[in-house]
């Protein structure tokens, strides 16, 4: 099983020959990701490391079959390239652009659900089943197969996580960074709702920050309609009020968005708080023992 | 970015948002000059981006040019929440019958821009939010339909009950709203938004927040830049691609990734120690970026130690080695220095680090624990 991708999964990779684009293909393909092909405007026709390069997504979806897409495109253009791959109806878009205007993000992810795709991101590392395939830019040598779910608003400290786990001897069905942007295509509880259907997640690791209400409404629907158990991490303890962190998302504004909300909503609602990344397999072993 | 309220009264006269006369003024006889020219009751305002500055003292009311002039002198030589003041409005003052609050913002979790009014303004919105939430009012907007004028006129009527004052209100919000979408706002506030004696409304005050990340396509915004949002490192870390928040503690920290640096900043925390900073040196990091981060922390002569923590993804490994033995070179550093590496081109990066001599932790806690020690 696993959630949004599997081995079965096509996947484009737009802005194929950019730096990032094509360095990260390359390392898709060595985790035994299926790259079907990519896009760059005016580059049709040419290959990159074997795979056809195609003008625009309509014609890499017809002859390719793709039914995934990952997004390098600078931010300047990245909605207009997750809104083209929208229109071919494909399955799932994944986009790791940081840095898309706000109010293009909300006509796009308006335009993205429309049409009934589902949208990662934008400003995340991506998505990875491991073991099956992996659409994004984390180090795939981290992930070990297995039955943890992996939420996170946040790329590093994603891996950081995912290490400490896997040495653990936990194992992830699926991880995904959903992005540290204000406006992201797909939030924590309709992730959730994907782990608690999923066979092979037995238990769920979820990464929060400060800023917004990400975390309170997770915790609410956990309290309402979960019964796989649920364990966190919440950074941002140390950060002041009123600045941004990095992430454009991060930033406590009118006192709403601490840390310290998050970890009550989140003891409140039964899902415990690590104090450390490290701490995280420890409470997920504590969980689980008691199922 | 955040802009002053002159600027954002500029931005409302050029979208004909009503508002009073007005201009700014950088000294005490300038002050008296524009009194003069406005005539008659103006009010002296200090112009800062902290919020809260009226019960700081920061708002006068005068009758004359010399009282104006008087007034300006004493902001120009306060501090509020400590920050001096710069620059300060001279205002034409109003009779004010009722006061209202007028806001477009973005919201997060309803994924729309939304339309936020009370007819309680002048108080400070997140307390009348947090104990009277129903005296405040919202309509969501679809980002891609726009404000549509039905919905909006029985929006306003809730609280513009007579006639021809909604009608007035629902002009101003349009222009507000042609404002918020064409200058990429993700704040346009009027608070207070005031009904003058002679039955007009009118903002009175202006709050305007420009998304940075739509900031290259408003080259016009550049002269409305302020060095009042964020310090001189922090501006400069932003011209080389760091995102960088100034802190108190000792410890200064080069991180890859927000939410990383953020819990390392916890972590050190929770170890006994105390960050000087944040800052994230981004993804697809070049050795530059790490020799112009060491730049920016060796100017704070707080710092005694600093952590390198970097997990490599879209960041590689060698590119941050590369980056430190660049700064070991060209920078003296005048503080231990622990590293932790891990992840993309690890063994690579690693290497050269070995054969510079450098160690580097793989574990997180104890290179923190390391750093700690030093601090």
């Amino acid at each position: 099983m696993s959630i949004l991708i599997d081995g079965k999964t096509r996947v484009l990779v737009q802005g194929i020959t950019g730096h990032d684009g094509a360095f990260h293909t390359a390392s898709m393909m060595e985790y035994g990701t299926n790259v079907v092909g990519g896009v760059t405007p005016g580059k049709g026709g040419q290959k990159l490391h074997g795979l056809p390069v195609f003008n625009n997504v309509h014609e890499a979806v017809r002859d390719t079959g793709a039914n995934c897409s990952v997004i390098f495109v600078p931010a300047r253009f990245a909605a207009g390239a997750i809104q083209e791959a929208a229109d071919t109806a494909i399955a799932l878009i994944v986009c790791i652009t940081e840095g898309i205007p706000v109010l293009e993000m909300l006509q796009t992810y308006h335009y993205a659900r429309e049409r009934k795709t589902v949208l990662i991101g934008p400003n995340c590392p991506g998505v990875i089943s491991p073991g099956k395939s992996k659409v994004g830019i984390m180090p795939g040598r981290i992930h070990r197969e297995g039955e943890i779910g992996v939420i996170s608003r946040s790329g590093t400290l994603t891996y950081e996580i995912v290490y400490s786990l896997t040495n653990s001897g936990f194992g992830q069905s699926t991880c995904i960074g959903i992005g540290g942007d204000p406006i992201i295509g797909t939030g924590f509880v309709e992730l959730l709702r994907m782990f608690e259907k999923d066979g092979q997640t037995a238990g769920v690791a979820l990464i929060g920050e400060i800023g917004g209400e990400e975390e309170e409404r997770a915790a609410d629907y956990f309290s309402k309609h979960m019964t796989k158990p649920v364990v966190s991490f919440i950074s941002g303890r140390t950060a002041p009020s009123g600045k941004r962190m990095g992430h454009a998302g991060a930033i406590i504004s009118g006192g709403k968005g601490t840390a310290q909300a998050k970890i009550d909503a989140f003891e409140k609602a039964g899902i415990p708080v690590a104090s450390r990344p490290d701490e995280v397999p420890y409470l997920l072993k504590k969980r689980l023992k008691k199922e | 970015m955040k802009l002053y309220e002159y600027q954002a009264k500029q931005l409302f006269e050029q979208y004909s948002v009503p508002t009073v006369e007005s201009d700014v003024v950088r000294n005490p006889e300038e002050a008296a000059e524009v009194a003069r020219r406005i005539g008659g009751r103006v009010a002296v305002k200090a112009q800062l981006l902290v919020g809260g500055r009226g019960k700081a003292g920061g708002i006068r009311l005068v009758d004359s040019p010399e009282a104006a002039a008087d007034a300006a002198r004493e902001l120009f030589s306060m501090r509020i929440k400590s920050t001096p003041v710069k620059r300060v409005l001279i205002a034409k003052a109003v009779d004010i019958l009722k006061e209202f609050y007028m806001s477009f913002t973005i919201d997060r979790t309803r994924k729309m821009t939304v339309l936020i009014i009370s007819a309680e303004g002048g108080v400070d919105i997140e307390e009348l939010a947090a104990h009277s939430l129903e005296k405040i009012q919202m309509l969501e907007i679809d980002p891609n339909t726009g404000l549509a004028e039905k919905e909006l006129e029985g929006f306003l009527g809730q609280v513009f009950t007579e006639k021809n004052r909604s009608e007035q209100a629902q002009d101003v919000v349009s222009r507000m709203y042609k404002l918020f979408i064409e200058k990429d706002c993700s704040l346009v506030e009027i608070n207070p938004f005031a009904l003058t004696s002679d039955f007009t409304l009118l903002a009175l005050d202006a709050k305007i927040i420009i998304d940075d990340n739509a900031l290259f396509r408003h080259p016009e915004m550049e002269a409305m830049r302020n060095d009042e949002e964020y310090s001189a490192d922090e501006i400069e870390a932003k011209q080389y691609g760091l995102s960088f928040v100034g802190l108190e503690g000792t410890i200064g920290c080069i991180v890859n990734g927000a939410g990383l640096a953020m819990a390392t900043m916890d972590l050190i925390k929770l170890f006994g120690g105390a960050p000087a900073n944040f800052l994230d040196v981004g993804g697809s990091s070049s050795p530059d970026k790490v020799v112009h981060a060491f730049d920016i922390l060796t100017r704070n002569t707080k710092i005694r130690a600093v952590l390198i923590n970097i997990f490599g993804g879209i960041t590689r490994c060698d590119d941050v080695a590369r980056g430190i033995l660049w700064a070991k070179e060209k920078i003296e550093l005048r503080f231990p220095l622990v590293i932790r590496l891990i992840g993309t081109n690890e063994k690579e990066g690693r290497k050269m680090l070995q054969e510079a001599g450098i160690a580097a932790h793989e574990d997180l806690v104890s290179a923190v624990k390391e750093v700690v020690k030093y601090a």
